[in-house]
This record gives C-alpha cells, structure tokens and sequence, in this order.
C-alpha cells in the first residue's frame, strides 16, 4: 500500500480506509511484534545463560554488537531453531535455486547471455546449460556459438529457472520446451515481495487463451498462449505441410499470417490480466494466478473498458473484494 | 548584526540548541529501489537510491564489495536568486563525495560482492544544513532500500555566533561567517562517522 497516489474522492476515500483498516484486523497478530529496523536490537533467549552466543546461527540482516544481535534491515524478525534472521520488507529479489524467472537479455557474449533479473548482479545463461532449438543433445560448437543471436538477441524477454551461485556469479538454465523467448505479449514489473514462490508459476488460463507467468523475481508475462510442443516433431509435421501446401503458394502465405498475428480478442485479455497484475501492484496485494483471474473476470462483468481497469473507482473495488475474499478463507480456517 | 536576541531567541525564534523541525517521509520515488524525502525547517531533500545493481561500468567492479557512488545536485529552484549551473561544480562535487564516504563507512558492502549502490540526493528548497539533511535523506532511502548498514547516519551541523554555540544553522546563520560544524554519528555503535569544519 506503499507510495500509492491514486485520485480519488471524498466516498472512495473513506471506502478506501475502511477496507484497508479491515484488512489490517484480519491480518495475522503472531508477528506484529517482531519488527526491527536498522540498528535495533534482537533479544535473544540465551537458554539459562548456557549456551554461547557465538553458538547462536546467525542469519541474514543481522550482525553481531558486543555480543548482542542487531539488526542491518527493516523487516521482521524470523526464528528457526537456533537461527534468528530478519526478512527485508523491501529488497532486491534474492534467488534461490530452482527459482522460475523472467528476465530480458542485455547481453550476447562468449558461449553466455548475460540477463538483468532484478537482482545485484546480471545473471549468466550458458549456451551449454539450455536446450538447442532443433532439440537434440550434442556438444556445443563453434557454430552454434555464432548464432547464438538466433536463439536470444539482446532486449529478448526469455523465462528460466536459477540453477545456482557458481564462481563467476548466478547461473540459469533452461532445458525444457517450457522455458525459452516470450513472445506477443507484456512484461510487467512488480516488487519481488508480491510473488510468493508456489508450485506452479507457468498458467494457462483456457478460457482466454493466455499463459501468464509468475517469476519470482516480481517480473510477470502476460501473453498469447503458446502451445510447448516437442521441437522435432513440430518441424517433421511442417514440412510435410509444406511439401502440401508447396502446389498453391498463396495459402501458405495467408496461413503464416494467421499465425503471426494474434486475435483482438485474445489481445484485449492480454491487457486485461496484465492491468490486473497493475492494480495489484500498485494495491500491494500478493499477486496469485486465482485473484488475476478474479479481476479479469471482475472487470469483464462490469463492463469496463480495460482502460478503466486502472482507475480510482476500481482499485477501490479490488480491495474491497480482498477483504472480502480474506474474510471467507478465514472463515474457512 | 544580532543573531541572538537578549532574551535568548534566535532570528526564527528558537533557541540556542534547539533544532528546526524535522519531517520524513518514504517512498517518494516510484522507480527507485529506495527513496526518501526529509526536511529539517525550510530545508527539503529528496534521496532516491538505485540497487544493489549490476556494475555499469566493468572496469569499477570490485570483486569483494560493492562499489558506491554518490550525486548531489541543487534543484534550480532551491535558493533564492535561481542557480544557473545546479551540478557539477566544486561544491556540489565535495558534498557528493562526503556524502558517499559517509554511506559506504555504514553500508555492508561486503555482502554485495560485484554490484554497485548509486544514491541520488537533490535539494529542493536550500536553507541552511543542506549537507546533513542529505546525509539524513540518504540514510533513510538506503533502509528503504533495503540494503544492510551497520546503522543508521544521523547528521547535524552547528555554529558558534555572537559568543553563543547555535545548533542547526539556517540559511542566515550558514551565511553571517562563523565558524560551523556538520557531525555526523552512528548512534548504535556511538561513533562519529563525519566531522567537517567550515569557518
């Protein structure tokens, strides 16, 4: 709810607090206590006076200060065992291996593309590490080297997943059909906190026909759904399409064109999930693949343009519905 | 001229060692990783810092910490005849490195091997004590940040005129030619990280 600067008037306003305010009631008490900001220091049970500090694990956002722990960020403080760390309210993403993410190429070099993923440093994608295009397993040649611009140009957005931390810095892979370029679609940048690591990341919503990826690194794609077919197969059947369609030449040119270019439709559902993923951000709420398709379907009953997805009247609406939607799980609960 | 009336007031009423009042505020800026807004009386600045981020330029890379950089500029509009040239010259290149060295004396840059942190501290309205509601405003946008610092940079400045020590000059006090003091401290670890003296 940070830094939100939304014009509204005088009923949003007050529609607006009493939403949040219920918001803040149903919001869990356990750690409401447990905040830290810089410089403060973390009391620590030492055990009868027993145990050491120095046996104390110490985690991330903490250090050490005459033998007391203090914290290095704002958050909250987390306990596990005998490890006591801070969680950063707002931070860069920090990887963690197995992470699904999305990122844009900003560099071709040697045998690697260098990837910007929100994070401290530039993350690194072997040409080794990911899946050649014509799908089989052999050794990476000079050749391939020199169209590595045919697979990822520089400005690509490309998904993939964190291998890990190696000497020179984070690593990527990307050896499914799933991962790879996306293409006709959005990028949407949203702070990392809002996307909650979970068993899916990749959706496919059937009903509109888009996929939508939630990268851990907060950037999500919004885009046409494209179908992840095994590579070879898919080249055998088009060129036996080919060889048939060779005999009228102006049927292959309309059918390439109908598969380039995407449906309005489909178009106009792209803009809606991705307006949603906006309200969402700019509400601070989590940003799961059930409340985009709650918007969407939402902001389609009504009736609004997707332009109107981003005004005043329907953040408040939003949050409304949040409340709503918390109060019912809680319930369950 | 009087600068401390017999009564023991100074020109905008306060006392001798009593300071302006001050006011913060987070999240000003949206793109920035961290930002901040702080005054302290007439005098408001605005931080905004950027990172931990890949290094721009390769050369400055370190391998063990992170490398920090630092701009300070004086919006156009910040003083009172409009400033022709807000960045750049010697004053301005100073307080940009006091500033840095300040923050890097509390960031933990080892943490951040590779990477670099810019800070970008602009003055809105200039009244006195610009350099310490810089480094307070750079502070506050590192936490918001997010990045891990020892602790928190707290700064003031102080002056001596009319035989009486004056704490948080103002425009008028900066400028009647005493000798004035800006310190900066960690409070937690009680050190002085700045002590810069201008007569």
């Amino acid at each position: 709810m940070r830094g939100t600067q939304l014009p509204l008037n005088q009923t949003q306003k007050v529609r607006l607090q009493r939403a949040l305010q219920q918001l803040e009631s149903l919001s869990s008490k356990i750690n409401s206590n447990a905040s830290v900001t810089v410089a403060d220091s973390i009391p620590v049970n030492y055990e009868d006076g027993v145990l050491k500090y120095t046996s104390r694990l110490l985690g991330h956002g903490t250090s050490e200060l005459n033998g007391e722990i203090v914290a290095t960020v704002c958050g909250i403080v987390e306990r596990v065992n005998k490890l006591v760390y801070v969680r950063a309210l707002r931070a860069r993403y920090k990887p963690e291996v197995g992470d699904i993410i999305v990122g844009r190429v900003v560099e071709v070099a040697p045998k690697r593309w260098r990837i910007e993923i929100n994070y401290s440093q530039n993350a690194v994608l072997m040409l080794s590490s990911m899946n050649l295009p014509d799908g089989i397993q052999r050794r990476r040649t000079a050749v391939d080297e020199l169209n590595m611009r045919s697979i990822f140009e520089e400005s690509d957005v490309i998904c993939a997943e964190v291998r890990g931390f190696q000497h020179d810095g984070l690593h990527l892979q990307a050896r499914s059909q799933k991962y790879g370029k996306l293409k006709r679609g959005q990028l949407l940048t949203v702070p990392p906190y809002l996307v909650k690591r979970r068993k899916q990341h990749f959706h496919y919503l059937e009903q509109y026909g888009i996929d939508v990826i939630l990268g851990c690194n907060g950037f999500i794609w919004v885009g046409e759904h494209v179908e992840a077919t095994d590579d070879m197969v898919e080249e055998q059947v088009s060129k036996s399409e080919q060889q048939t369609m060779n005999s009228d030449g102006i049927l292959t040119d309309m059918e390439e064109q109908e598969q380039v270019s995407t449906p309005l439709e489909i178009r106009q559902y792209v803009c809606r999930a991705a307006n949603a993923v906006r309200v969402l951000a700019t509400l601070g709420f989590i940003v799961t693949i059930e409340v985009i398709v709650e918007i969407v379907n939402l902001s389609s009953s009504m009736n609004l343009d997707i332009h109107e997805m981003l005004g005043s009247e329907f953040c408040v609406l939003v949050t409304e519905k949040e409340v709503e939607r918390r109060t019912l799980t809680k319930k369950k609960g | 001229m009087e600068f401390v009336s017999p009564e023991g007031l100074r020109l905008d009423g306060r006392r001798p060692t009593e300071m302006r009042q001050i006011r913060a505020e987070l999240g000003a800026v949206a793109k920035a990783d961290g930002s901040a807004v702080f005054e302290m009386g007439n005098t408001k600045v605005v931080a905004a810092v950027y990172g931990p981020r890949e290094v721009q330029n390769r050369s400055q890379q370190l391998s063990d910490q992170a490398l920090v950089r630092c701009e300070y500029s004086m919006a156009n509009f910040s003083t009172g005849d409009r400033m022709r040239k807000p960045k750049g010259d010697r004053r301005s290149t100073e307080i940009s490195l006091v500033i840095r060295q300040t923050m890097e004396a509390c960031i933990m840059t080892h943490l951040m091997p590779r990477s670099q942190i810019d800070i970008f501290v602009q003055v809105l309205q200039a009244d006195g004590g610009t350099r310490s509601a810089c480094i307070n405003a750079a502070s506050l946008a590192l936490a918001d940040a997010g990045i891990p610092m020892r602790d928190l940079v707290t700064s003031c400045s102080s002056g001596y005129l009319n035989s009486t020590p004056l704490l948080d000059l103002n425009y008028v006090e900066d400028s009647a030619g005493g000798p004035d003091v800006t310190v900066g401290i960690l409070p937690k670890l009680d050190r002085v990280t700045l002590l810069q003296r201008i007569s």
